[in-house]
């Protein structure tokens, strides 16, 4: 129910109303029309979450990659540095976290 | 997708689950509020590949299952009107009321229409102006910005043959209700994530101080899921309760303040009935009266009145926490997802319908 997907933003129309203001949304080629009522710092290509027919945030893009990142760099770190280094590892990842 | 398949990666899955199994050395209850979470842990298998001692227990977060049963006859009661087009989501036109549920009126001859959106109920309002056009707004705090927005237009758009039948839920309230009932032991939260996308990370921070529990924001996708799990643990094992939003490409801490101006243009705050968990005050929506035009329950005179319940139903105690889905009588033999008899085997959301379309056996050992 609370399902929300992330889709990119093809082309924004104004509206006679900031409430009415729609845009089209692509969610992997397949587009869809989409209120975006909500999101009213949107731009085109941007990303941004839709659920029931309604953006309902822009996705933070450099947060996503810093949680990718972070996430590979823990990988990294486990990996060079091998098991018995970890509570230390752990310790550093609090910081961050 | 983008911004899917990478919080799908199955390498990722893999490394986070050898994480979780290195750092837990007890048993720790975690409970995942939102259904769409719950689903997500069944489908991809999560819950047979985490340490047998990380017991996950799932939430009410399933606004189908939570909406109770006199709701659902009050919904019949208008579809069966003449003048009336009922329109819902696609889940709330299965689940049974105590005489029927939606579809078996639409079947009777009742006008329902399945909707993805409210405004497309909006839309049909617009193109049938001789018609009384009612949505069943349901839904948690994600929900409720779109379903006011659509009140919000009809209103500017000079609509008035639409209202909304309104059964909105909050989550924080639903934890407190759970997390004060004595019988049950959670340790930890993952909080929904959309849920928070709207109304932000800071009305949780009050509830892990009080109640000394970690809450972790926490995302849908697999690598989501294993990282808000692995917080969990980690702060569980340390000791501390702090709140943590894992999920920060969509949720900040002030939360979407557009779409909580809209909920608040409409809704206010008021007790509400939870079916399975009972009265639980201040955690749904009602319609302001400034919108009493709109409000399908003043503008029919609706009173809700006590649905009938099959009396061996164990929904309510599955949505605390409290007892397993294959854990009730009826799970699997009489109540199956199209015989349910209780809300959480109606969505693919609720839990009982997930251990049962993706078999309970491989999720049993918890």
């Amino acid at each position: 129910m609370c399902l929300a997907i992330p889709g990119k933003v093809i082309s924004i129309e104004p509206g006679s109303h900031e409430i009415f203001r729609i845009g089209v949304v692509s969610f992997d080629g397949i587009n869809r029309q989409v209120n975006l009522a909500m999101v009213p710092e949107v731009k085109v290509n941007d990303y941004v979450l839709v659920h029931v027919g309604v953006a309902i945030q822009t996705l933070d893009e450099e947060e996503a990659m810093k949680t990718l990142e972070y996430l590979k760099e823990i990988n990294e770190l486990n990996e060079e540095l091998g098991p018995e280094l970890e509570q230390e590892e752990r310790d550093q990842e609090d910081d961050v976290s | 997708m983008k911004y899917l398949e990478e919080f799908r990666d199955e390498q990722q899955v893999k490394k986070l689950l050898d994480e979780i199994h290195k750092i837990v050395t007890r048993e720790w209850h975690i409970m995942e509020i939102c259904g769409g979470q719950t689903h997500s842990l069944v489908k991809n298998g999560i819950l047979n590949l985490l340490p047998g001692n990380i017991i996950m227990i799932h939430g009410p977060g399933c606004p189908v299952c939570v909406t109770p049963i006199g709701m659902i006859d009050r919904a019949v009661e208008l579809a069966l009107k003449k003048d009336v087009i009922l329109c819902s989501f696609g889940d709330m036109v299965r689940v049974p009321g105590s005489e029927m549920s939606l579809l078996k009126a639409k079947a009777m001859g009742a006008d329902v229409r399945i909707v993805y959106s409210p405004l497309d109920a909006l839309k049909i309002a617009a193109d049938h102006s001789d018609r009384e056009v009612v949505f069943f707004a349901v839904g948690f705090e994600t929900t409720a910005p779109a379903n006011a927005l659509s009140v919000v237009q009809a209103k500017k758009a000079d609509i008035h043959n639409y209202s909304i039948l309104t059964s909105h839920v909050l989550v924080p309230p639903a934890m407190e209700a759970i997390l004060s009932d004595e019988e049950t032991r959670i340790h930890g939260f993952l909080a929904a994530g959309h849920v928070c996308t709207i109304m932000g990370s800071e009305e949780y921070e009050p509830i892990s101080n009080k109640y000394k529990v970690p809450i972790i924001i926490t995302g849908f996708e697999p690598v989501d899921l294993l990282h808000g799990i692995k917080s969990c643990v980690r702060q569980l094992e340390k000791g501390t309760y702090l709140l943590d939003n894992q999920y920060k490409r969509v949720v900040k801490h002030e939360g979407n303040k557009e779409a909580k101006s809209i909920i608040y243009e409409i809704f206010e705050i008021g007790d509400r009935e939870w079916r399975g968990i009972g009265m639980i005050p201040s955690s749904g929506y009602q319609v302001r009266k400034e919108y009493s035009a709109f409000d399908a329950m003043r503008k029919f005179a609706i009173k809700v009145a006590e649905g009938k319940e099959n009396p061996e139903c164990m929904a309510g105690q599955v949505l605390k926490g409290l007892k397993k889905p294959h854990e009730c009588p009826l799970f699997g033999n009489i109540c199956t997802p199209s015989n349910p008899q209780g809300a959480p085997m109606v969505s693919s959301e609720g839990s009982c319908a997930a251990y049962y379309h993706f078999g309970y056996e491989s999720v049993q050992k918890n």
